[in-house]
C-alpha cells in the first residue's frame, strides 16, 4: 500500500514524543515537571498555550496529583496522557495500580532515569522496572523514532475495547530524550485517523447514566477482579501485533513484540533493552564479520512479557547474556534476567544464561562492553563453563 | 445470592447501577441497637440530622421508627438526643439480649 511522504526532521526524543502527543491531541493532560521528562510537557504546554491542541492542561503540585488527575479525567471519559521520570513515577506508584485496576486507558511517556539515593538525573531503568508489575502495558523504545511510533501506537493499544488498560512508553533519559536524531514524522491527519475518535466506557460525566468508580471490593470478590486483570493482560500481545500491523501500513516501519537481530542462526546472544541495543547491534555485526554467530534480542512489549514467544526465539542459542540497566537487590539477578530465565525454564535444551548489570545512573555503555560480554559468551558456548553468573560491568573496583 | 465468577464482572469494578447501596443491608454490623421511646421524643429531628446513614425514617416531617436494615448502631443519635425533661428518647441496648 502506498503511503504518504513523511516529514524528515532532526529532533530529540522528547521533542518527538511531544510532537506525537500534539498530533494525538488528547482531551486532558496533567503533569508535574521532572528531569528528563520535563521537556516533553514543557513543549506540550506550549502547544496548549498556542492553541495547537484542544487539551485541557492541568498543572498539579506533584506526580501523585498528576496521576490522580489523570485517573479522574479518564474515568470522566477523556483521552488522557502524561509524562514523567524516576522519582515522579515512584510518587505515582499507588495511582498506577488504581489506573490499571480501574481499567483506565491512560498513556504515559516514561523517560527512564535512575532512582535516588544517591540523587542522579541520568538514564537507567530502575524507575520503569519498579513499576513493571503494576498492571500497565509497557512499550520500550530504542531511539527517538521508536519512542514517537510507540507513543502513537500506545493510544490505540490502551484504548482497545477488548482491554482498556493504561500504557507507558519508555525511552532512555538523556541518551535518547536529549539527543538529536534523524526521524520521520507522519502527517497530522494520518495520525489523527490512525488513533481515531476516543471511545468512552462508563464515563462519569454522562449524568444520564450515573456510575460509581472505585468501590470497596473485599475478600468475596477481590480475587475474581485480580484473575480478570491477569486474563485481560493475556490479550495484550495480539492487540500490540494488530496495531503494529496497521501502523506499518501508514509508516512503513515494522514492529513486533520484540526485535530479533541476526538471531535465527545465532549461537550466542545478548538480550538488552532500549538505547544500548543500538550500540550492541554494531558489535554483533563485528562478531559476525569475524565468523562468530552472534545475535541480539531487544524486548519491546515488556509488560505483559511475551514469555512463550521470547522463549521460542532464544531456546536454540548456546549461551545468552541478559543485560540489565537496573538491579533487583536481594533477588540475585536483574529484573530482565529473571523474566528471560522464566521464559526458558520450560525447555529441556536451553542456552546457558549469564547476567550483567551495566549503565546505572547513565554510566556510558560502550561497544567495548558488548565486546567483552560477547567474547565471554563465545567462551561459554565452547566450554560450557560459567565463571560468574552475575556481575556489574563498567564499574571501578 | 449466588456469587459471580471472574468472567461476569464489570471491567474496572465500575458500578453502573445508580443507588445500588440500597441492596447492601448493613444492619447486621450492629452490636448495640437504638430503641426509640416515643413518649420522651420532642421531634427535634437531631437524630435525623446526625445519623451518618439514613436510618431514621420519617413521615410528614416527623421521625418514626428506626430503619434497622441500615442502622449500624453507632449511637450518635442516642448521644445527641436531648429527650424530654432529662429523659432520653433514644437508648442503646445490647443486641441479642
Amino acid at each position: 500500500m502506498a503511503r504518504k511522504t513523511q516529514r524528515v526532521v532532526a529532533v530529540t526524543g522528547n521533542e518527538a514524543v511531544a510532537e506525537a502527543l500534539r498530533q494525538v491531541n488528547p482531551d486532558v493532560s496533567a503533569a508535574y515537571p521532572i528531569t528528563p521528562a520535563t521537556d516533553i510537557m514543557q513543549r506540550f504546554t506550549g502547544f496548549v498555550s498556542n492553541g495547537k491542541v484542544k487539551t485541557e492542561m492541568v498543572l498539579v503540585e506533584s506526580e501523585h496529583s498528576a496521576m490522580s488527575a489523570c485517573v479522574g479525567a479518564s474515568a470522566a471519559g477523556g483521552r488522557v496522557m502524561t509524562a514523567t521520570s524516576s522519582q515522579g513515577l515512584a510518587l505515582m506508584w499507588e495511582e498506577l495500580f488504581i489506573a490499571s485496576g480501574t481499567r483506565l486507558p491512560i498513556v504515559m511517556a516514561l523517560v527512564n532515569r535512575a532512582l535516588s539515593a544517591p540523587l542522579n538525573i541520568h538514564g537507567d531503568h530502575s524507575d520503569g522496572m519498579g513499576a513493571r508489575d503494576c498492571g500497565w502495558i509497557q512499550l520500550w523504545s530504542e531511539n527517538g523514532q521508536e519512542a514517537y511510533d510507540n507513543t502513537i501506537q500506545a493510544f490505540r493499544i490502551a484504548e482497545h475495547m477488548d482491554i482498556r488498560l493504561p500504557a507507558m512508553t519508555c525511552m532512555d533519559g538523556f541518551i535518547i530524550s536529549h539527543s538529536i536524531e534523524r526521524l520521520e514524522y507522519l502527517d497530522d491527519d494520518v495520525v489523527k485517523n490512525f488513533v481515531g475518535e476516543f471511545k468512552v466506557t462508563n464515563p462519569l460525566l454522562d449524568i444520564e447514566h450515573p456510575v460509581s468508580y472505585g468501590p470497596l471490593i473485599l475478600t468475596d470478590y477481590y480475587m475474581e477482579y485480580r484473575k480478570a486483570h491477569a486474563e485481560v493482560m493475556s490479550k495484550v500481545s495480539k492487540i500490540v501485533l494488530d496495531v503494529a500491523g496497521e501502523y506499518e501500513k501508514i509508516s512503513g516501519r515494522k514492529y513486533g513484540l520484540f526485535e530479533e537481530y541476526r538471531l535465527d542462526d545465532a549461537e550466542i546472544g545478548l538480550v538488552i533493552l532500549n538505547s544500548a541495543a543500538g550500540t550492541s547491534k554494531d558489535v554483533v555485526d563485528e562478531f559476525r564479520n569475524k565468523g562468530i554467530k552472534a545475535g541480539l534480542l531487544k524486548p519491546r512489549l515488556y509488560r505483559p512479557f511475551p514469555y512463550e514467544e521470547i522463549g521460542e526465539a532464544l531456546k536454540h542459542l548456546k549461551a545468552v547474556c541478559v543485560m540489565d540497566r537496573a538491579d533487583a537487590w536481594g533477588a540475585s539477578y536483574g529484573p530482565l534476567f529473571m523474566d528471560i530465565a522464566s521464559c526458558l525454564s520450560p525447555y529441556k535444551e536451553r542456552p546457558i544464561l549469564i547476567n550483567k548489570i551495566y549503565g546505572l545512573g547513565g554510566r556510558d555503555y560502550m561497544p567495548e562492553h558488548a565486546e567483552i560480554v560477547l567474547n565471554e559468551l563465545a567462551g561459554i558456548a565452547k566450554t560450557g563453563k560459567v565463571l560468574t553468573l552475575k556481575e556489574y560491568i563498567g564499574v571501578r573496583e | 445470592m449466588k456469587q459471580k465468577g471472574w468472567k461476569e464482572l464489570p471491567p474496572g469494578a465500575v458500578v453502573t447501577e445508580a443507588g445500588s447501596a440500597l441492596k447492601f443491608k448493613t444492619g447486621s454490623w450492629r452490636a448495640y441497637k437504638p430503641r426509640w421511646i416515643e413518649e420522651n421524643c420532642i421531634q427535634c429531628m437531631f437524630c435525623w440530622i446526625y445519623c451518618p446513614d439514613m436510618a431514621i425514617k420519617t413521615k410528614d416531617g416527623k421521625r418514626t421508627e428506626f430503619d434497622y436494615d441500615y442502622c449500624k448502631g453507632c449511637g450518635v443519635c442516642a448521644l445527641e438526643c436531648p429527650g424530654k425533661k432529662g429523659n432520653k428518647a433514644i437508648v442503646m441496648e445490647e443486641e441479642g439480649k
